[in-house]
């Protein structure tokens, strides 16, 4: 563990060239992006544009056809033990179990996060206090409402103090109270720990709002990247709102496309947290 | 090498202690899963018990297919774990559990475990039934330790099987659909229920090379005999399926993401 790292005002993410195939298909087409360090990135884009196809390259859960990503520094697919230490993924479906009680569902990552015995306890302590779970460590996750869920798979993801967090469509299927209240603590978790936030989303307003950077994803293609302002700005239209950006870059609107078993997915988380 | 091997038994451990936890959070699948067992051995084998068609090297029928029955409850809950990996696939939860940097023969052993403590609640069902029926049973404190031996292997051996199938088919349907064409015939081609020898030939052969019938054969012996004779290559037979099938099953599974 002597690797001293780059320095921090470099790329924590460099992706160069990333492309995956699915025999015919192409879902990820040569695509080259960077991302920030302590930067909030959306990627932005309908169903079935590729967002969840890079979030699995980024997270080792998927080989890339060819091209290469690096995280801090790490190649995802040679270094993918050191990558897996390094990021924590939030997936859009529940990913908690309701069958485990909260504290005990942080216990489960803190040690498979192999964080020291000693500091378990606090770190769990620290976390639900974060989240302001603290009443709810001993209830049974199930019993927790939509806004709840999501913090607890918040806090699992980031206990072992990841360098990026990947979130895939992190405020699906929640009422805007809530949706806000998980944005709070993801912007503190990155002015808190520095933690760099990776997320995709259909939704215009939740991209425009929290995020530094923004890449627009279109059949398997980022057709544009920049921050929300110089995204508008290129429209050359005044007052331009990032959905007006989003059809200027694109020629679409935001439609629902997708495949069924994605479609199937949203629908069923949205029911599962509401 | 054996920081891998460290690391694995670690977190199949923690692993297979939340699985734990959760079935003392809600025991009332165990119950649920008592009603087959308790079907077979109750009106099956209280029936079939009155024909004495079937030679059972001396022992009542009841005896006979008590190792079978639990045999067949076991190997039933471990080859729909299956399920459970493709369940976890579409809510997210085996890809969070994927991009930890748990090893991944880790998280085939946790799901193993887990089977086998499933299983383990169906035995101890089993042997109260039994008692209540008034099946006699050789239970000694070295049969009771093999009968856990081997209620762990055998659950192993086929929540790995079920594991691959689920890499394999890969949705829902498609995998409930395998498990109720093969579940049946694992049951009948072994000697669960009937000895090898009134077989046809054919069907010998099948029920020799069915993992099932070593767990039979080495429960039977504990349970009915109260010996050992030909245990331990029964228990042989149970952990090499059992190592073997793991390694597959970790190096496939992780594919049902894809």
């Amino acid at each position: 563990m002597n690797y001293m790292g780059p320095p921090p005002e470099t790329n924590i993410i460099e992706v160069k060239n990333l492309t995956k195939r699915f025999k015919k298909f192409t879902a990820v087409d040569d695509v080259t992006f960077a991302v920030k360090r302590g930067d909030i990135f959306a990627c932005l884009g309908p169903n079935g544009a590729g967002k969840s196809t890079i979030i699995k390259m980024l997270i080792t859960l998927l080989k890339p056809t060819s091209g290469q990503a690096l995280i801090d520094g790490r190649d995802v697919i040679r270094d993918a033990g050191e990558v897996r230490h390094l990021i924590g993924y939030v997936p859009q479906m529940i990913s908690v179990d309701g069958t485990l009680t909260a504290a005990e569902n942080l216990m489960l990552f803190a040690r498979l996060y192999d964080i020291p015995r000693a500091e378990r306890q606090n770190r769990i302590k620290e976390t639900l206090s974060f989240l302001k779970l603290e009443d709810h460590a001993d209830s049974l996750v199930r019993t927790f409402s939509g806004g709840m869920i999501r913090k607890m798979e918040v806090g699992q993801a980031m206990l072992h103090r990841p360098k990026v967090l990947f979130l895939d469509e992190p405020t699906t299927g929640l009422d805007p109270i809530a949706r806000q209240s998980v944005w709070e603590q993801l912007s503190k978790l990155r002015d808190n720990l520095g933690t760099t936030i990776f997320f995709s989303t259909h939704y215009m307003e939740e991209a425009d709002g929290v995020s530094d950077q923004v890449a627009i994803l279109n059949q398997g293609k980022i057709v544009a990247i920049g921050s929300v302002s110089e995204l508008k700005a290129k429209t050359n239209k005044k007052e331009a709102t990032l959905e007006e950006a989003f059809i200027f870059f694109t020629g679409n609107s935001l439609n629902e496309t997708g495949n069924f078993r994605e479609i199937r997915r949203m629908r069923q988380t949205e029911k599962r947290l509401s | 090498m054996s920081n891998y091997i460290s690391q694995t038994i670690t977190k199949a451990y923690v692993l297979a202690e939340m699985e734990a936890r959760k079935l003392i959070h809600d025991p009332t699948e165990l119950i649920s899963r008592a009603v087959q067992p308790i079907l077979w051995l109750g009106i099956f084998g209280e029936a079939l018990s009155k024909v004495r068609a079937i030679p059972t090297q001396g022992f009542t029928y009841l005896q006979f297919i008590t190792p079978g029955i639990l045999t067949q409850s076991v190997t039933f809950v471990a080859i729909f774990y299956g399920l459970y990996i493709i369940m976890d696939r579409d809510t997210g939860i085996l890809q969070k559990f994927l991009v930890t940097p748990t090893p991944r023969l880790a998280l085939v052993w946790g799901k193993m475990i887990s089977a086998g403590l499933r299983g383990l609640s169906q035995a101890l069902i089993v042997f109260i039934f039994a008692l209540i029926l008034n099946v006699q049973l050789h239970l000694s404190l070295l049969s009771i330790l093999g009968i856990i031996v081997i209620v762990m292997l055998g659950a192993a051996a086929f929540t790995g099987i079920s594991m691959i199938i689920a890499s394999i088919v890969k949705t829902r349907e498609r995998f409930m659909g395998i498990g109720q064409v093969i579940t049946l015939p694992l049951f009948f081609a072994s000697n669960a229920i009937y000895p090898i020898s009134i077989m046809p030939r054919w069907l010998q052969v099948v029920a020799r090379v069915n993992p099932l019938s070593y767990m039979v054969d080495g429960l039977r012996t504990l349970m009915l005999s109260g010996t050992t004779t030909g245990v331990g290559f029964d228990i042989g037979i149970l952990a090499g399926v059992a190592l073997i099938i793991s390694i597959i099953s970790a190096w496939m599974y992780p594919k049902v993401v894809i």
